[in-house]
């Protein structure tokens, strides 16, 4: 682990219920949900995380329980460094809390994660969809929604296709 | 018969100011189909006379659904679908997906395909400056630069149909390496270039830079301050106009820009007009990374020759059963890649463009997220116009550099 992380992750250690691990020089805390927002406040104020980089989500249906994981990358300007936050949320009822008070440009990657995934983020400004249309049904990026695809048309089953289609109306 | 859900105003009330709900002030939609939007951005306005009081983004109509159909695609077809994400920067979404495959399998590129990679990701970003440059100029009424930056970025879109056989949608970096190394007429093309270039920047800014109708239009409008940039999330050029030093390049070097000379260009005053001159110097210290890299290109293999990522060159099938197995395998199954997560950001020309791989030990990807500097930076645009005009929102749109490709992914 690189050793200027040292600091920030024994002291989230110390402080929460997280747990680092490592992996191709990348280290992970994992944080429970309940705990994120006084994790990122830490994170911030004590040891210059002050760019919140990337967020997004990851769903393990059906193998694993909690279902997602909310990935949050952080970085560190004044310290090169990079940390990467992990909050496993359930898959009833999915709900984690905003960090939009911390790191303003969460709000469009929380709302994008709640269109793609439908996870909640208790306390956001403005959580509709992003990416999709509004009256879309469904969060796609789940993996227990389909991928949709268009059938190959032959002459056998042209027209048997072209009746299950929404052409315009005269 | 599918019912269409109405969605209530109620929903959206706020968004806007109270003003905006007694009608004092002026709801306005602008775009997605309107020719300073760059694509299809749609701009909700509150306005109090032509004073823009709010701007609300509204995204997505260009979303494709990459990350879900990369997911049913192999690591090296999904490959193919990196290049539709940014397509102004075709090659810099190559770049950052091999990074990613090569992180999580540990895989090595030959040094020749890293100086290869280098040299036309800073070509790419020379031709995605020129676009905007171009664009930028158009939208402030600047008609003729357009022409003339649009000549320049032929000449490198040549260059890259000579190495690819595509002038944009390239899938020239593979994991390992390139997908074949560069023709012989590639060095002369590169340096004709090199010799032109340097005269035709200076050709623009006489165009724009002390032109008082451009200066009129761009200074002092949109102003961001460095902390804010970083508390939205800000990066790339509108970040370095605003006095911070920060680019991946020289922070956390990848393909060996670490053995390069050049300066991040920055500005203090963070406004349009800063912005423009961060990205004509970049173009500038571009064309000297190009230089180096020309200068210094190694010989050898340009990928690797790991048989278990890397499927073996064509002459080895007549002879070799190992290469047979490998070349049906890799075609068929592709590559299993280790189980785990990575996170690799690059510089791109708009700024920190980062892919989220994840692997669960088979030959697809689990979960592939990208974090495009666009959709990012594009947040940022509300802050930005706030009590600025309605013409200069057109300027604002320019100068943040959005690919709508690249924001709805």
């Amino acid at each position: 682990m690189n050793e200027q992380l040292l600091p920030a992750v024994n002291a989230l250690a110390g402080r929460f219920t997280a747990t680092a691990s490592e992996f191709r020089g990348e280290t992970t805390l994992m944080v429970p949900s309940e705990q994120l927002v006084a994790a990122c406040r830490t994170l911030r104020d004590e040891f210059g995380f002050n760019l919140l980089e990337d967020e997004t989500a990851v769903d393990y249906w059906p193998q694993q329980e909690p279902r997602f994981h909310v990935v949050y990358q952080l970085y560190s300007q004044p310290g090169y460094l990079r940390l990467c936050l992990r909050v496993p949320v359930s898959g009833m009822h999915p709900s984690v809390p905003t960090v939009e008070g911390i790191y303003p440009n969460a709000n469009w990657h929380e709302r994008e994660i709640w269109d793609m995934f439908g996870i909640r983020f208790e306390g956001h400004s403005d959580l509709r969809r992003i990416l999709m249309p509004y009256d879309w049904e469904g969060h796609p990026l789940r993996k227990d929604y389909p991928l949709g695809y268009e059938e190959v048309a032959f002459t056998f089953n042209e027209d048997e296709i072209n009746q299950g289609k929404p052409y315009a109306k005269e | 018969m599918t019912t269409v859900s109405e969605v209530s105003l109620d929903e959206l009330r706020h968004l806007v100011s109270e003003r905006a709900i007694k009608g004092e002030t002026m709801l306005l939609n602008m775009g997605p189909q309107h020719p300073s939007t760059h694509g299809v951005l749609r701009l909700l306005l509150e306005l109090d006379g032509e004073l823009v009081i709010n701007c609300i983004p509204d995204i997505g109509f260009l979303h494709t659904g990459i990350e879900k159909n990369m997911e049913a695609k192999t690591y090296e077809k999904a490959a193919v679908m990196t290049d539709r994400l940014d397509y102004l920067n075709n090659l810099g979404n190559n770049l950052v997906y091999c990074l990613a495959i090569e992180k999580l399998a540990e895989l090595d590129v030959p040094p020749r395909a890293q100086v290869i990679r280098v040299l036309l990701t800073e070509l790419q970003r020379i031709s995605s400056h020129l676009v905007w440059l171009g664009t930028h100029a158009l939208d402030l009424a600047a008609m003729s630069v357009f022409l003339y930056t649009f000549r320049e970025r032929e000449i490198i879109l040549d260059i890259f149909e000579m190495v690819s056989g595509q002038r944009m949608m390239t899938t020239y970096f593979r994991q390992g390496g390139l997908w074949r190394d560069v023709p012989d007429e590639f060095e002369g093309a590169v340096r004709r270039f090199i010799r032109l270039f340097p005269d035709r920047i200076d050709e623009y800014e006489s165009l724009l830079t002390k032109n008082p109708l451009f200066l009129e239009r761009t200074r002092k409008i949109g102003v961001i301050s460095g902390e804010d940039a970083i508390r939205w999330g800000v990066t790339g050029p509108p970040l370095r106009a605003s006095g911070v030093a920060f680019d991946l390049r020289k922070a956390q070097p990848y393909s060996g820009y670490e053995q390069y000379d050049f300066v991040i260009p920055t500005q203090t005053d963070g406004d349009t007009y800063a912005r423009y001159l961060v990205r004509m110097e970049e173009m500038r210290q571009s064309l000297r990374i190009v230089q180096q890299a020309l200068d210094n290109l190694p010989g050898g293999p340009v990928r690797s020759d790991n048989r278990k990522y890397v499927p073996p060159p064509r002459s080895e099938l007549a002879t070799s059963m190992e290469a047979v197995i490998h070349h049906f395998k890799l075609w068929t199954e592709g590559f299993d890649l280790p189980k785990g997560a990575v996170y690799v950001p690059v510089e791109s020309p708009r700024g920190e463009l980062g892919v989220y791989l994840e692997s669960d030990g088979g030959p697809k990807p689990y979960r592939v997220h990208w974090r495009t500097p666009s959709f990012v930076n594009l947040q940022a645009l509300p802050l930005l116009s706030k009590g600025h005009l309605v013409a200069d929102l057109v300027a604002l749109i320019g100068t943040v550099d959005v690919v709508l490709g690249d924001v709805d992914r």
